[in-house]
């Protein structure tokens, strides 16, 4: 197991830049998470670590080793792909032990570890199957038992789990988890799943555009993310567009003024509200902001109510729609389009990032 | 809808197949019920029937010597075209090679030429390389394993790059994150996987070649016949159903080859 280090890296296609100015620093043993939508550059950047890619710029150390230019054979990173990749000619056993042989491990000594990687992901005794002959679970498993049974240096995990069904994913997410921890292995995931990211990562990475938006850990992104983008991705967020017209000064675009955490900046602004930080009714009494919102759409989703609301009157040229989120506790009716309600936050509460124009 | 009567269109499907299978099997049925007969001439009915056309195919010197250069031709000609062959088609479906979809149908072109015209250009080729070097190329059979190799190549492109094309890449990454080098990755992976590919053209490669008559008419030299052209003119003599026996003798060895190849790669996959 080592520590990783990526630094300046890039990957231009002509002038399509895919991967722009990525740095990350990965320790020993910890499990971070590439996050962000489809064609954000994550995939890009976990092959460029594999080697599959070379990069434009910029460099990958895999403890003292730069291995920018390195063949992906001589990397020592084991890579879980998507599709699993198992060879389907080869048993399970053969799968396991193909890492070992390349290494020319004796196959005496193989054995034994083959066999212990397949007890790890709880495939013991299915050493003679062949891939076709396993469930998707399993085969997932036997790519896992794979990739650990080389001993690599970092564990490079590529959407693992985006083909296995919901129920199983669950099941597979702790595994994968739990034996990470177990054997302190350095690893980075790649994924779209908000979800699963939140659930494994130690520190997760949200990139959009080729660009890393921001690095922390699940409650520094949620607490405090960066930008907008970061804001609407990890959980969701209320976003109201204005400007901020004086220090601690926002006003909507339809005309409501709101206090706000005083260190911004004048111009153009979003303030982006985690739904669940909006009281409503009697919470809100006494709150500084504080607004009688007309219901425009209201949702039941089980155990929250989601209401579309606006803030502003209906004359107003921008109706300043914000969604809430209400728990839904017992006795609570929906409310009914054009009925208002009372809803408020605390000043910082509220996220302000600058807005283009 | 009952499942117990067939409807008319099902009846009128089934006959039209039957028909087409009895056009293609009636000659070989023919073929293989003349070999029996007794009298030396074809002719209904028999007369009576005997085996002795298959000792007689057996001991024709003349036949033996064909089936043996036919043998060997296209035995070496099955090798280099798979030599040629699988690199070109590998070449042809993972690089993006310039005018590629023209060597493509470059490398197809001896499969829908017609034989004679294949032959008499080879033929034309063949003296001009003599005249030009000196060396003994007209009628050799260097000459004749040369040209025959160019039909084998069609199939080991069609087929070869039919594999490869549903073949999933990810699996050759797989091998080389685990630590195999490039030639490792191929031997390892890559070829197991196109296996069948490549046995099913090498085993219709080797029958185009060995039963090919009209280009090998132009290349033969003197005293070195193939087979199919041994039968050709043991036939402007005779029409005793000695050939009969013979091309008997052929088609079962080629459908025992089918039928063993099959056992190791499923050729209905392939092909």
């Amino acid at each position: 197991m080592a520590r990783l280090s990526i630094e300046h890296l890039r990957k231009t296609y002509g002038d399509l830049t895919v991967v722009n100015d990525v740095n990350i620093d990965i320790a020993d043993g910890e499990f971070l998470v590439l996050l962000g939508p489809s064609g954000c550059g994550k995939t890009t950047t976990l092959r460029m670590v594999a080697g599959f890619i070379a990069p434009s710029a910029g460099s990958i150390t895999i403890g003292e080793r730069s291995v920018t230019t390195l063949p992906p054979w001589k990397r020592n990173c084991g890579l879980v792909f998507q599709s699993y990749a198992l060879f389907p000619h080869m048993t399970v056993a053969e799968n396991v032990a193909f890492g070992l042989e390349m290494r020319k491990i004796p196959p005496a000594d193989r054995a034994p570890r083959v066999a212990e990687a397949l007890r790890l992901v709880q495939l013991a005794g299915f050493d003679e199957r062949y891939p076709r002959q396993l469930s998707g679970g399993q085969q997932q498993r036997v790519a896992l038992a794979r990739a650990l049974a080389m001993e690599p240096d970092v564990l490079l995990l590529d959407e693992p789990l985006s083909n296995l069904d919901a129920k199983l994913r669950q099941e597979v997410r702790v595994e994968i988890r739990d034996l990470q921890r177990k054997l302190g292995l350095t690893t980075i995931m790649v994924t779209h799943d908000q979800e699963e990211a939140l659930t494994m990562a130690d520190r997760l990475v949200v990139m959009e555009k080729g660009e890393v938006r921001q690095i922390g850990t699940q409650r520094e992104l949620y607490e405090r993310p960066a930008d907008r983008f970061v804001a609407g991705f990890i959980g969701r967020s209320a976003f109201l567009d204005g400007d901020i017209v004086a220090p601690g000064r926002f006003r909507t675009k339809g005309g409501v003024a709101i206090g706000c955490a005083a260190a911004t900046r004048i111009g153009a602004a979003t303030l982006a509200l985690r739904p669940e930080r909006i009281a409503v009714g009697g919470e809100a009494d006494g709150l500084h902001n504080r607004f009688e919102a007309r219901v425009e759409h209201a949702s039941y989703l089980g155990a929250i109510l989601e209401i579309d609301v606006s803030l502003s009157g209906p004359d107003a040229i921008d109706k300043d729609r914000m969604l809430l989120q209400i728990p839904n506790k017992a006795g609570i009716a929906e409310p009914k389009p054009g009925e208002t309600i009372t809803i408020g936050w605390a000043e910082d509460a509220g996220l302000v990032y600058p807005r283009e124009g | 809808m009952t499942t117990t009567r067939p409807s008319l269109g099902r009846i009128a499907l089934n006959a039209a197949a039957g028909l087409s299978l009895l056009y293609i099997l009636l000659p070989l049925i023919f073929v293989t019920w003349l070999a029996f007969f007794r009298q030396e001439i074809p002719s209904f009915p028999p007369e009576g029937y005997s085996l002795k056309w298959f000792s007689a195919a057996a001991n024709n010197q003349p036949f033996i010597n064909g089936f043996l250069l036919s043998l060997q031709v296209g035995v070496a000609a099955t090798l280099l075209g798979l030599l040629v062959g699988v690199p070109a088609s590998l070449a042809l479906v993972r690089h993006r090679i310039v005018l590629g979809p023209l060597f493509n149908t470059l490398l197809l072109m001896p499969l829908v030429m017609p034989g004679i015209v294949l032959g008499t250009a080879i033929y034309v080729f063949q003296i001009e390389t003599e005249i030009a070097t000196g060396l003994p190329v007209m009628g050799s059979q260097g000459g004749l394993i040369a040209a025959h190799t160019l039909v084998v190549i069609p199939w080991v492109v069609r087929l070869v790059t039919a594999s490869l094309v549903g073949f999933d890449r990810t699996i050759e990454e797989a091998a080389q994150n685990l630590g195999a080098g490039p030639f490792t990755t191929f031997r390892r992976v890559t070829l197991p996987s196109i296996r069948p590919g490549i046995v099913a053209a090498g085993l219709f490669g080797f029958v185009t070649s060995f039963g090919n008559l009209e280009m090998s008419l132009f290349l033969v030299g003197p005293g070195r016949t193939t087979l199919p052209i041994a039968i050709l003119q043991y036939l402007e003599w005779k029409i005793d159903p000695t050939v009969a026996a013979a091309s008997l003798i052929q088609i079962v060895l080629i459908a025992v080859a089918m039928i063993v190849t099959d056992r190791y790669v499923k050729l209905s996959r392939v092909v």
